[in-house]
């Protein structure tokens, strides 16, 4: 019992990075029409961009990774210049594979620059985590679960109570009735682009100690991410969360009492299940397109 | 008869394979040297056969699969395991390792097609990972991280292909004939239903076509390629590791198809002679070349959409010649139907809900075979939720709807279609990346078409439908290119090709200029002339006057008047629902 509150202890914890990528899936789906398949290199990049300022600069680690968040914000608009602007008006499909190029790109140019070997970054805090009953609460893993939790409060005061997210979600449903009330849809969907980065950099940043920094922790964690949005519900916000955090627990139970070399297996066991039975997901509807 | 007219098909193409076999045989023996040169074609041929599978299933249908150095994988594990570990022969290891593709690539269809194409890349991705996972660890049955070493080559029937010149010479082969299959395919009948699936969905289904098996097919035969060539591989270079089938193979087969042009096999050929000689000799560029394979993703998928070989067309062929008024066309429909008094389509008490609203609320509506039945009303009042019911677009909340005496109330599209129910949209739905003529063939194809098995009575039938609206002349362009008034003529040749039993027009004025309005409603009457059951949706009073036997009028959800023309247009619910109550008029 005490290994497995321990296992699901980790898997929450795992299971919210999931979630926070997760979510900036949703939100480009949602405003742009977008299936980002350069997700988890955002992470990757914002990972990297903490060793740049930490390691190598030798910045104060906040400061290090509140200027990588910004950066991020930046590198999202730059990236919807160049995979999502020119091809906008061309279908989804073009789009879906600019992002794959996009997201080979920008693994291979960060190998080009910082090689295989993994960066190391140290966790928010020195101490090692604290004992609650019989679980030791990582103290990353538990900076992890308690970061995830205010950005998802605050992008939910941010959607539902300022008039800027209003504006970003009567994009996100009808972008032709929202250019005709004056919403700048260009702008907006540009803030989303931005916004999505960012939150992709931060979930890196805080699995950064964790997982490593590598070239390819991105792509595993993206994969992941949108598991967890098709299992939760396509497009859906809270499915996204909930599908993050199922996926991170079923993988750490998976990995610890079925096989460790299969462990990205589950994930994907997962979703193939899901697909098969219930494709809507937790909270999804069931798409239609209007005739 | 229209077997003959197959092998008769076949045996045209038989005679250009020929001689495209022979040469590359001939070519493969007189090629100089041993080792390096011959290795780097068998790449690029091996290779090249397995991204012409991505033709199919991402250039004519639409569906992104990231999976295919996973089926080329499979293939060549097939090979591997079974001539080292089993010791069976060359062929009949490849077709065990090609059948495992296929069963794979068909179920991960089934599991994920019914729903957008992000979906199977997404699942593709996903296989592609488990896939290496298993590759790699599974090391009792697939050797592990280490590979497979001394995979011998075969002989078939006393020819020995060991030496490298040989088994270049069977690789060759394989690709003539895989690229001829898939040009092939890509002009007949199942190859003009997967374009018509990647150009719209909604359409395909009503003009006949399964949409969801025609997707899994196409992704079936694209792993079946990618096997083909992975098998040959093995054979090729007799040594296979996981890593050659990694994620990034997969990216790397992706990039040959959208470089060369994923429109033809011609254009897959070409991507991936240039990608698999390029590297060779941008040997600096090795650090980074997948850095500049992603960057070249972005960019072709911007400049270049139609890839190497659709630029090289667009400079080579300006345009195709138009086909002369010389052939004597079949008759526009199968059979004539005369005015009677029994009833084609039947519907009684339907009712569509969406939440709360009630977008229809019990309507019954019949329509008698050879009339022209107009279904009136004004914005909001269901009608296009109706014909959307009735076509099996939507799910009906309640009620029955019956079809020259089939009970059709909860078919697919496609399957009313081929009971003899054909559509148009309000908002056009042609298939832009195909031809006029394409276009109209495709309804010509319906299953349940007299002459559908017939190819030459099929061009035939669609050149009689575009005469009849007066766009013979334009069968060879793209039907992105025509007006829009046009693009919707498109759509009714498309839809009288397939001879209906009743054809749903859902209003086909919308959109229309005055003159093209003027057009249609003459374009009406003369299709009433042939006998053919109509049943048009429209706003437009002038036009529903001018060509309806029988109108129904609808008005939030619900029938309020249904009778002879003049009788409905004078029923003071109808005026009021128009024009607004009386009580109005005063303020």
């Amino acid at each position: 019992m005490a290994t497995f509150l321990q296992l699901l202890f980790t898997g929450l914890g795992i299971g919210a990075i999931y979630a926070l990528v997760a979510l900036g899936f949703v939100l480009l789906i949602r405003a742009a029409s977008v299936v980002n398949f350069a997700q988890g290199q955002f992470s990757m990049v914002g990972a990297y961009l903490l060793v740049v300022g930490f390691n190598v600069l030798g910045l104060p680690y906040y400061l290090s990774m509140f200027l990588s968040v910004v950066l991020m914000a930046g590198f999202g608009v730059l990236f919807a210049g160049a995979t999502y602007w020119p091809l906008r008006h061309r279908g989804g499909l073009p789009v879906i594979i600019s992002t794959i190029g996009a997201s080979i790109f920008l693994e291979n140019i960060v190998l080009f620059l910082y090689g295989p070997s993994p960066e190391v970054l140290p966790g928010l805090f020195d101490s090692p985590g604290i004992q609650v009953g019989p679980v030791f609460m990582d103290s990353q893993y538990l900076s992890i679960l308690v970061a995830s939790t205010i950005l998802v409060i605050l992008q939910y005061l941010i959607f539902e109570k300022t008039l800027l997210g209003k504006k970003l979600q009567a994009t996100s449903q009808d972008k032709e009735m929202a250019s005709l009330l004056g919403i700048p849809v260009v702008a907006m969907i540009l803030i989303t682009f931005g916004y999505s980065a960012a939150l992709g950099g931060l979930a890196g940043m805080l699995v950064a100690p964790v997982l490593f920094v590598s070239v390819g922790m991105g792509g595993l964690i993206a994969l992941k991410a949108f598991a967890a949005n098709i299992i939760g519900g396509y497009g859906s916000i809270p499915g996204a969360i909930l599908g993050g955090l199922l996926l991170g627990v079923a993988e750490t139970l998976g990995a610890s009492y079925i096989s460790v070399p299969y462990k990205d297996a589950f994930a994907f066991a997962m979703l193939l299940m899901f697909l098969m039975v219930r494709p809507q997901g937790l909270f999804g509807e069931k798409i239609s397109e209007k005739a | 008869m229209s077997v003959n007219l197959a092998s008769a098909r076949i045996s045209r193409g038989l005679p250009q394979a020929a001689v495209a076999c022979v040469a590359v045989v001939a070519l493969a023996f007189l090629l100089p040297g041993e080792g390096y040169y011959l290795n780097i074609l068998m790449q690029a041929a091996t290779y090249a056969i397995a991204v012409s599978g991505l033709v199919v299933v991402l250039g004519y249908c639409g569906q992104i699969s990231i999976a295919q150095a996973a089926f080329f994988g499979i293939g060549a594990y097939g090979v591997g395991i079974g001539m080292v570990d089993f010791g069976i022969g060359f062929f009949p290891a490849m077709l065990l390792g090609v059948a495992a593709a296929g069963l794979s690539g068909l179920l991960l269809g089934l599991g994920s097609l019914r729903l957008g194409g992000h979906y199977l890349a997404m699942v593709t991705i996903s296989f592609q990972q488990i896939l290496t996972l298993f590759l790699t660890n599974w090391i009792s049955f697939t050797h592990g991280p280490d590979g497979i070493r001394g995979i011998p080559r075969p002989s078939l029937m006393g020819v020995s292909f060991a030496s490298g010149h040989a088994f270049l010479a069977l690789c060759l082969v394989f690709l003539v004939l895989s690229t001829l299959t898939i040009w092939r395919l890509k002009t007949g009948r199942l190859g003009r239903a997967m374009q018509a699936v990647r150009d719209n969905e909604l359409a395909a289904g009503t003009c006949g076509i399964n949409v969801f098996s025609t997707k899994v097919i196409a992704f079936g035969i694209s792993a079946v390629m990618g096997g083909i060539g992975g098998a040959l591989f093995a054979g090729g270079f007799q040594y296979i590791s996981p890593d050659q089938f990694s994620f990034s193979e997969s990216i790397v087969l992706l990039t040959m198809a959208l470089l060369g042009g994923v429109q033809s096999p011609f254009g897959s050929l070409v991507g991936t002679m240039v990608l698999v000689i390029l590297p060779e000799w941008l040997r600096f560029l090795q650090q980074i070349y997948l850095a500049v394979y992603g960057a070249a993703v972005i960019l072709i998928m911007v400049f270049l959409p139609d890839g190497l070989w659709g630029l090289m067309l667009s400079r080579v062929i300006r345009r195709a010649k138009p086909i002369e008024g010389s052939v004597e066309p079949l008759p526009l429909l199968s059979e004539r139907a005369a005015a009677s008094n029994d009833y084609v389509l039947k519907v009684e008490g339907l009712a569509k809900h969406f939440g709360g609203v009630k977008a229809l609320d019990g309507v019954d509506l019949a329509v008698r075979r050879g009339t022209v039945h107009a279904l009136i009303g004004p914005n909001g009042s269901g009608k296009s939720t109706f014909i959307n019911v009735v076509t099996g677009l939507y799910r009906p909340t309640a009620g029955k709807v019956t079809f020259t005496g089939q009970d059709i109330t909860h078919a697919q599209p496609h399957e009313r279609n081929r009971a003899g129910l054909a559509r148009t949209f309000q908002n056009i739905r042609v298939f832009r990346g195909m031809t006029v003529l394409d276009n109209v063939m495709v309804g010509a194809e319906r299953p349940g078409n007299d002459i559908a098995e017939n190819p030459a009575a099929v061009v035939e039938r669609a050149l009689a439908a575009l005469d009849f609206v007066d766009l013979r002349g334009d069968a060879h362009r793209q039907v992105g290119a025509l007006s829009y008034g046009h693009q919707r003529y498109v759509e009714i040749a498309r839809a009288l090709a397939s001879s209906p039993q009743t054809l749903l027009l859902d209003e086909p004025a919308a959109g229309l200029n005055l003159t093209e309005k003027h057009e249609l409603g003459e374009l009406l009457k003369r299709l009433g002339g042939h006998g053919l059951t109509i049943l048009i949706i429209d706003h437009d009073m002038n036009l529903v006057e001018q060509v309806a036997d029988h109108i129904t009028v609808l008005n939030f959800g619900r029938r309020i008047a249904d009778g002879t023309p003049s009788a409905v247009l004078a029923n003071p619910d109808v005026v009021a629902a128009y024009l607004g109550e009386p009580r109005h008029e005063a303020a």
